[in-house]
Parts: C-alpha cells; structure tokens; sequence
C-alpha cells in the first residue's frame, strides 16, 4: 500500500538514531534502554513495535511521545525536528496523543467521564463549544449516546468502556498520530476485538496513523501494516505484517514466532533464560548468546560465528521493505 | 448498578448546559451523596454533633455568661466554691464561675485552634505538593527546609518565638501554625510521590499539561482525604499546642483560653486546696473537642475514598 | 476413581443482604495424569470454582454439590483433615502469586515453609535438601534458593512458586492464569515446565486462563466457563479449532492465529461486557452478545447436552454451524 505511492509527504512520526540512555542504579552503570533506532510511521499507518519486556519499546515509544528525551539521535514529527520548548511541546501534543496500558491507573479516579475527556481540551484552551466536542469524541470511541456517560466516574464502567474513554479522551484534540502502548493487554478476551477493530476504524475513518506497543503478535498480524521486532533496545527486524511474520528472517523473531501458541506446524523453540538486562549488552550481535543457529553450529557451518561474537550490526536504514539485523540473513 | 444510575441520573437531560453547569451539577450530587453517606456514619455524626456543641456554646458565650462575669473586679462568688446551683462548676480563685470562664474559654480556643491549623495545613500542603512534583534542586531545597524544620523540637521553639514575638492571640496563632507544618508537609509530599507515579499523571502530560495544571487538578484532588483527615487531627494538636502554650504562660494574658484557665488553676494552688471543679472542666473539655476532631476525621477520610462504596 | 471431581457444585456469596450465584451446577472430573483447562473471563465462576477444592473461600460463600478430591467429598472433611489435605494432596499456584513472595525473606525458606508445616520434624537439613531437589525440578539452579524475591525476574519467581506448590509432593496442581503476566517466550519456558511435571510426577492439573490457545496446547480437555455455568467442554484441540459455542469461538477468536489471512484486519470481538454474577438476562446467559442467538434464546435455558466426548450448551448446537468463519466474516457458514 505504501510502497506504490511515492512518498512525498514526510512520515507522521520518525525517529533518527534515536538513542535513550539511563544512569543505571549504583554500580550497574548506563542502561542503554534504546540503542540506535530508526523508525517511521507514515500517515494512516499502523505500525507494531514488538518485543519482550525490558527491550526498550515503550521507552522508544515514550521517546517518540517527548515524554523522554533522546541521549542522541532526533525525533520528527511531520519532517520537522521536535523542539522541546514547553510551547513547542504543547503545540505537539495536539498533534501525537498517547492511549496507556492500563484504562484503569490512566483515569484520574476522582474524575468523571466528562473532565476525563475534557481535559485536553481545557488544558489547550479550546475556544469552542466544549460539550459538543466531549460528547463528539465520546461519541467516535463508542460510548452512546454520550451523554448518558458524561458523569459516570472510572470505578463504575467496565474495563473495556474505560479503555474507550481514555482513547475519547486522545481523540478529542484531534490528533494526527496516537500511540498505544498495550491497549488491549489488560482486558477481557471477548472485549479486544472491539477496542482493535475501534483502533482500525479511527484509521480507515479518520486517517489516524497508530503506533502499537505490543508484546503480543496476534495483536500485530489483527491490525498492523509494518511490524518492528525489537530486542534489548534495537529493531532487529522491519517490515510489513504479512512478510515478517509469515516469513520472519531474524532468529529472534522465529523464535517468538514459534512459541505463540495460536501458530501450528511451526517447531517450537523455546529460547532458554531471559534477555540481559541493559546494563550489559552483549558484544558483536546482542542476540548472540541466546540465538539458536550459533548454539546449534549452523553459525559456524555458514562461517559467521566469529562475526556474531564481535562484529555488531548496523542500525536497520528505513524503507518500505523487509529487513532484518543479523549476519545470516544472505544481503540483508 | 441501579443504586449508581439512580444518583448518578443525568440532571441535564433535554438541556443545553455548559461545562460550568455540568460541573456544578456533578459538585451538587456528589456532595449529597457525601452529605448521605456521613449522616450514616454513627462515630462522625457523634463528633460532630459533641463540636456543633462546643461551636454553639462558643457563638452563644456573650449571652449566656455576660463579659462582665469575666471582670475579677465584678466577681460575684467566694473564692474556690465547690459547685453548687448558683455556680454550677464551682468559682475560681477570683470568685467568677468556672462554666462562664469554660464557656468563654472555648472562643478563644477553638479560634485559635481553627486559624492555627489553617495557616500549618496551607504552608504544609503547598510544601509537600510542590517539593513532591518539582524533583531536581526545586525539590531538593524545599525537601531540605522541611527536614530542617521538623527536626526542631516543637516546644523550644515556640517558646522562643513566643518570647520574640511577644503575646498575643495573632502571634500564638503564627507560632503554632510555623512550628507544626513540617510533618504535614512530609506527608502530603509522600502521598504526592506516590500520586505522581500513577499512569493518569502521565496521561496529563501527555495531553500537554503543565506544572501547575498537574499539581491543581489531579494531585491536589488526590492528595485531598489525607490533607483533610490530617487537618482534623492538626485541630486537635493545634488546640493542645495552645493549651499548652496558655498554660506555661506564655499564651495572651488578657484573653480566656481554656489553657489560660488551667494556668490559673495551677499559679494559685489550686491542687492544694482540693479545687478539682476548677481543673478538670478545661482539660476535659480538650479532651472532648480533640476526639471529636478525631472521630470526624476518620468518617471524613472512610468516606472520601471514591471506591469505598463499591467495595 | 477420578482425582478430583467437582459434581453439580454450585457457590453462592452472600453481600450486602442479597444472594450472588458466582457458580450454578459444574460438574467436571480430573483423573491423575491428566490436565484439565478451564477457560473463561472475570466474573465467571472459575477462580471460585477451584478455590472450593481446598475450602479457599470466605465465610460468606456457601457450597453446594459435592467436591471429592481422591472420592473424599472436601466440605465434609474435619478442619484438622482440611488442613492436612492442603498443600500435601492438592495444592495451588495462584494469579499473580509471583507478588505473594515474602520480600524480606529468602524463597529457600519460603518454599520450605510447607514442608515445615506439614511434616514438623523435619530437620534442617533434610528440608534443604528438598528444596534443592524442587528447584531442580523447575530448572532452576540450586543456589537460588539464597536469593530474596527481587533479585529474580517474572520468570524465576513464577518458577519458585510451582516449586512451593510441589513442595509436599501433592497429586493435584491447581495454577490460576500462571503465565498472564509474563512475555510470551517466559511463558513458554513455563507452560513447557508444567507439561513435563505433569508427565514425570503423573500429576492432575487444573490450568485455569482466559487464553483459550495456551489451553489448546498445554491441556487434554478444556472446558469453557461463562456466568457461573460450563457452556463447553471437550478435548482441548477440538473446543479450540472447532467450537461448538458462540461464546467459545469467541475466545477462540479473540487471539488470532497468527498467518491465518482471515484474521488480517479483522480483529473478532464480542459486544458489551461479560455479565456481573448477580445481574443476568432471562434464558440464556450468553444470549444478549451472541451473534448466531435466535428468539427462542432469550426465553429457554439451554441444557448442557452430551454428545461423545463433548458437551455444549446451545440451542443451536446441533445446526452445526461454523462459528469461527462466522468471527471474522460476520455470515454463518456450514
């Protein structure tokens, strides 16, 4: 879909060797949480960023949101380098809004549904009819009639109308971008499709361009165009939906792939221990001492061991097709 | 869940309001249903029924007891009379009655007691909120004064501003109010910590919010049953810190406080002579005032808590 | 003689003066050996149903039916055979129990505790030595058990917490959504424990989650909860690839597979919210979300019917109608 049209319009959102890194506790020193990535979402997109716990997606997707600085690399949005001067930053915020975890910590409990989506408006000093614009927004998450929920309070709605409201609550400045970081993780099974095929609508609809944090492939191959395979803080694989994870080039990816329990016909391979935390990330390529083709020798057999233990590999360049970081995949 | 439609039914239907009417509407039914709630609760009603006492007692003091009865040059009674019909708690030292001086003594020491706490409760808060949000040197230097402060004991202190300051209603105030806000302040600043952590502080920042946006609306409310259930109790030890004060003399002399009276008592031996309707009187009615602070600000903190009926 | 067999059990909690049927007529069997999974969302009925095998639950919840754990019939035992009976016959790793470690205390001694409890003469020693041959059961190296419970990851600590579970070498493992909270990989590592364990030690296994696909690869049978009452429940591969309930096809629905192109752009839900136990519809409980319900649903009470191995409870079971065509297409096919 994006590749046959050529790209002119700047991506929605783009990081450029965005690195993000933490004073470690005490003696432990730096955690690069993210270590080199570049990223673009291109408008009406919806890109996955996948991985386990620990490997840097929701600092990354924190980053892309201003909510954290870069160490290094740029974050633009729509071509223009994000300033952070507080108005600058304010002016953005209109424009990238972000849908949390958890519906019930991201609504203020003391808050009815009405302030709940009110908030961002009062906060930009909307001048406009404020209650049409509530009840509007409320209205395109699913909750009608809208009025009836104006002052209903978080701890008497549902996980799944909570979740609603909090994306009420992104939609109602009208966005160009939303970030979602596990939208759906923390509720009912029966309850998901809705909120995804909500998320997919605000797309089709409203030409929204989605970044999705997700641990979860599922999730990715139900709504995602791309999907970003991250792995203790680099993209180690890039690429659309359909070809990353029917054909999944990275070791790391063929991995998790295989252990989803949905996915049959695919042999299991269970990584043994957990990814090292940040502090101490592995020479050459970081996935090395847990891959399965340097612990099974086809590393050696293809003569890349050696590169594996020292040589690091580089950031993955941007582009409409699929790429993965590794020494085995033939020309990248 | 009809219970909650009920009280939450929409009371602008087939209108057009504004925000501002929304808002109020929400403020008019969550006050009922507080105003509800609290009226069931037995050890609040309690409390605050024993301080609408002393609040009455206090607003009607001129026209039970006349100011004159308070002049020691118009006393009516002999020295240290044991109760009896015409003086119900007996007479003090100067001959007046005990209950007009109890009585009058309330005023002041619910005033002062009241006023102190409000000064300490707002220099307490705004210290612990803003050194909670503002980390980095903000918050650093103010955490560092509120330390410094706390580790003063209490009662050195107030005697050397009391001394400085001299002795007046307004100066006892000040030195109650200056010298009990730190351990507010090292509460609210914990509680506004904890807060601070939650996903909807987030959500508001990244919506765009500033500082003080963060603070007003959603730490503020937030922090609010601790600050109210620790005002209660602050009444309570601001009262006492008067008593107290009054009592080692260093309270206003020309004003009746129930701590002036206890002064009193003790200055002209009242203990030797056996006055016991002299003594117990004040400190009882401290004692009484105190817990029914306490017993208010336990309800009030029960029932703040917005799930505490949905348990 | 089956090892635990829940027979037309049903659990009432009494709140605020009225009764709330949490769980109405279940009637399931596990035999040594086996694995069974019980699927279903919050307000289901499922945490309560299993929290009867030990008398888990609070005063106010009265039990009827009968559950006979080895043919003992668990509410009439004595205190003194309950407390016997627990954690030494049958034991529980519970959600989120990876919060239930002692902080200030080494999980060497947590997970000796049990054994403590159960068998007081035990010395030092020999309770060292147990607890050094269930980490090794668990894969986890002996010397963890010096570590407190922060110096280890999520799944670590869920490893210590099957390995407390089998600490008095019980016959029956209950775990509650043991791997919700962990990544998919770490889950992995875990469901595969699980599946060994259960082969070495011929242990029975209760697996309760509200991920239908876990339950199709760890366990034998699944049975499928929704209000308070199984509406499902055969071999687990079949409940999964073909449901014979709408709600079952949901949840099977619910994690796409991954590949399948039907699920591409087309997540499956269902509308509105699972129901409060004390708040149902009239016929059947499931039929204001149904997609496939007809108008005899909302006056009728669907019976749970046999058929071979499996059992369904729908009007419509015998149409045979392919419910998982219907989640992603929204047209019934056959």
């Amino acid at each position: 879909m994006s590749e046959s049209v050529p790209i002119v319009a700047p991506p929605a959102l783009e990081a450029r060797g965005v690195s993000v890194t933490f004073s470690g506790r005490g003696s432990r020193g730096l955690a690069r949480a993210v270590d080199g990535v570049d990223l673009a979402l291109e408008a009406g997109q919806i890109v996955a960023l996948v991985g386990e716990s620990g490997c840097g997606k929701t600092t990354l997707a924190r980053t892309l949101m201003g909510l954290e600085r870069p160490s290094s690399g740029e974050v633009l949005a729509g071509g223009v380098a994000l300033s952070y001067a507080s108005r600058d930053l304010t002016a953005f915020r209109k424009r990238v809004q972000l849908v949390l975890q958890d519906p019930t910590g991201a609504l203020n409990p003391r808050h009815s549904v009405y302030e709940a989506v009110a908030e961002g408006l009062r906060i930009h000093k909307y001048s406009g009819d404020e209650r049409a614009k509530v009840a509007d927004a409320l209205g395109r998450a699913g909750l009608r009639p809208p009025e009836r929920f104006f002052l209903r309070y978080p701890h008497e709605l549902s996980g799944g109308q909570r979740q609603r409201v909090v994306i009420a609550g992104a939609l109602v400045l009208d966005p160009d971008v939303i970030v979602a970081d596990e939208p759906v993780s923390s509720l009912d099974a029966s309850v998901r499709g809705e909120i995804l095929a909500l998320l997919l609508r605000l797309r089709d609809e409203l030409g929204l361009s989605l970044l999705v944090v997700t641990h979860d492939l599922g999730l990715a191959w139900n709504i995602a165009d791309r999907v970003a395979v991250m792995y203790l803080g680099r993209i180690v694989e890039e690429g659309p939906t359909e070809e990353v994870l029917s054909a999944p080039q990275h070791p790391y990816t063929q991995a998790l792939l295989s252990v989803v329990p949905e996915i049959a016909g695919m042999k299991e391979i269970v990584l043994a221990g957990e990814p090292p935390d940040p502090t101490r990330i592995p020479a050459g390529c970081r996935f090395h001492p847990r891959c399965p083709v340097v612990a099974s020798g086809e590393a050696a057999r293809l003569g890349i061991e050696q590169a594996c233990r020292t040589q690091p590999l580089p950031v993955l360049p941007l582009g409409g097709g699929h790429a993965a970081a590794c020494h085995a995949v033939g020309s990248g | 869940m009809t219970a909650i439609d009920d009280a939450t039914a929409n009371p602008l239907d087939g209108e057009h309001p504004t925000p501002r009417a929304i808002a109020r509407a929400r403020r008019r039914v969550s006050r009922r249903a507080f105003v509800r709630a609290f009226a069931r609760n037995r050890s609040g009603m309690i409390g605050l029924g024993v301080l609408v006492a002393f609040a009455l007692l206090a607003l009607f003091a001129p026209l039970l007891f006349p100011a004159a009865m308070l002049d020691v040059t118009k006393a009516e009674g002999m020295p240290y009379q044991p109760p009896s019909w015409a003086f119900p708690l007996g007479t003090d030292v100067s001959g007046r009655s005990v209950l007009a001086l109890v009585v009058w003594g309330a005023r002041v020491s619910l005033l002062v007691g009241l006023a102190a706490t409000v000064l300490s409760m707002t220099i307490g808060t705004t210290f612990g909120i803003v050194s909670g949000h503002y980390r980095g040197v903000l918050g650093g230097v103010l955490d560092r004064l509120t330390d410094w402060f706390l580790v003063i004991p209490f009662l050195p202190l107030a005697i050397v501003l009391a001394t400085v300051l001299g002795a007046s209603l307004l100066n006892i105030v000040i030195v109650i109010g200056v010298t009990s806000w730190p351990a507010t302040a090292r509460l609210i600043r914990a509680q506004t910590l904890s807060v601070e952590g939650r996903p909807y502080l987030e959500r508001s920042k990244a919506l765009g919010a500033g500082n003080l946006h963060q603070m007003a609306r959603h730490v503020l409310p937030n922090v609010m049953p601790l600050v109210l259930a620790n005002t209660t109790l602050a009444v309570s030890i601001s009262i006492l810190s008067e008593t107290t004060l009054s009592f080692l003399g260093l309270g206003d002399p020309s004003s009746v406080s129930w701590g002036t009276i206890l002064e009193g008592a003790f200055q002209s031996g009242a203990v030797s002579q056996g006055a016991w309707w002299y003594i117990g009187p004040p400190g009882l009615c401290v004692v009484l005032v105190v817990l029914a602070f306490n017993l208010m600000g336990r309800s009030i903190e029960e029932i703040l808590d917005p799930r505490a009926d949905n348990n | 003689m089956a090892l635990l067999e829940f027979d037309d059990v049903s659990v009432t909690y009494r709140s605020h003066g009225t009764d709330v049927p949490a769980v109405r007529g279940v009637s399931l069997a596990v035999q040594a050996g086996e694995s069974l999974g019980i699927a279903g969302e919050s307000g289901c009925g499922k945490s309560t149903l299993v929290g009867t095998v030990l008398r888990l639950l609070p005063k106010s919840a009265k039990v009827g039916g009968r559950v006979l754990l080895e043919g003992e019939d668990v509410n009439e035992m004595t205190w003194g055979r309950v407390r016997a009976v627990r954690w030494a016959e049958a034991s529980v790793v519970f959600q989120g129990a990876m919060h239930a470690l002692n902080p200030v205390q080494r999980v060497g001694d947590q997970i000796a505790e049990p054994i403590v409890l159960h068998s007081p003469g035990t010395s030092d020693k020999a309770a060292k030595k147990r607890v050094s041959e269930l980490l090794e059961q668990v894969g986890l190296p002996a010397d963890r058990a010096d570590s407190y419970p922060h110096q280890l990851s999520g799944g670590q600590k869920q490893r210590i917490m099957i390995a407390m579970a089998l600490a008095c070498s019980p016959k029956l493992l209950i775990a509650d959504e043991p791997t919700t909270a962990l990544d998919v990989m770490v889950q992995a590592q875990v469901l595969d424990l699980l599946t060994s364990l259960v082969r070495e030690l011929n242990l029975g296994l209760v697996f309760i989650s509200h991920d239908l696909s876990v339950l199709a690869t760890t366990c034998d049978r699944v049975a499928v909860m929704y209000a308070g009452q199984i509406v499902e429940e055969g071999p687990a591969s079949q409940v999964f690839d073909v449901p014979r309930h709408p709600y079952a096809a949901a949840l099977a629905g619910a994690f796409p597979r991954v590949g399948d192109p039907r699920f591409r752009y087309a997540p499956a839900g269902l509308p509105g919210d699972p129901p409060f136990p004390g708040e149902l519809p009239g016929g059947c409980d499931f039929h204001p979300r149904c997609p496939v319900s007809i108008e005899r649903c909302a006056t009728d009470v669907p019976p749970l019917l046999t058929v071979g191995d499996h059992r369904v409870a729908c009007l419509r079971a015998d149409e045979r109608l392919n419910l998982l065509a219907l989640t992603s297409e929204g047209e019934v096919g056959v």
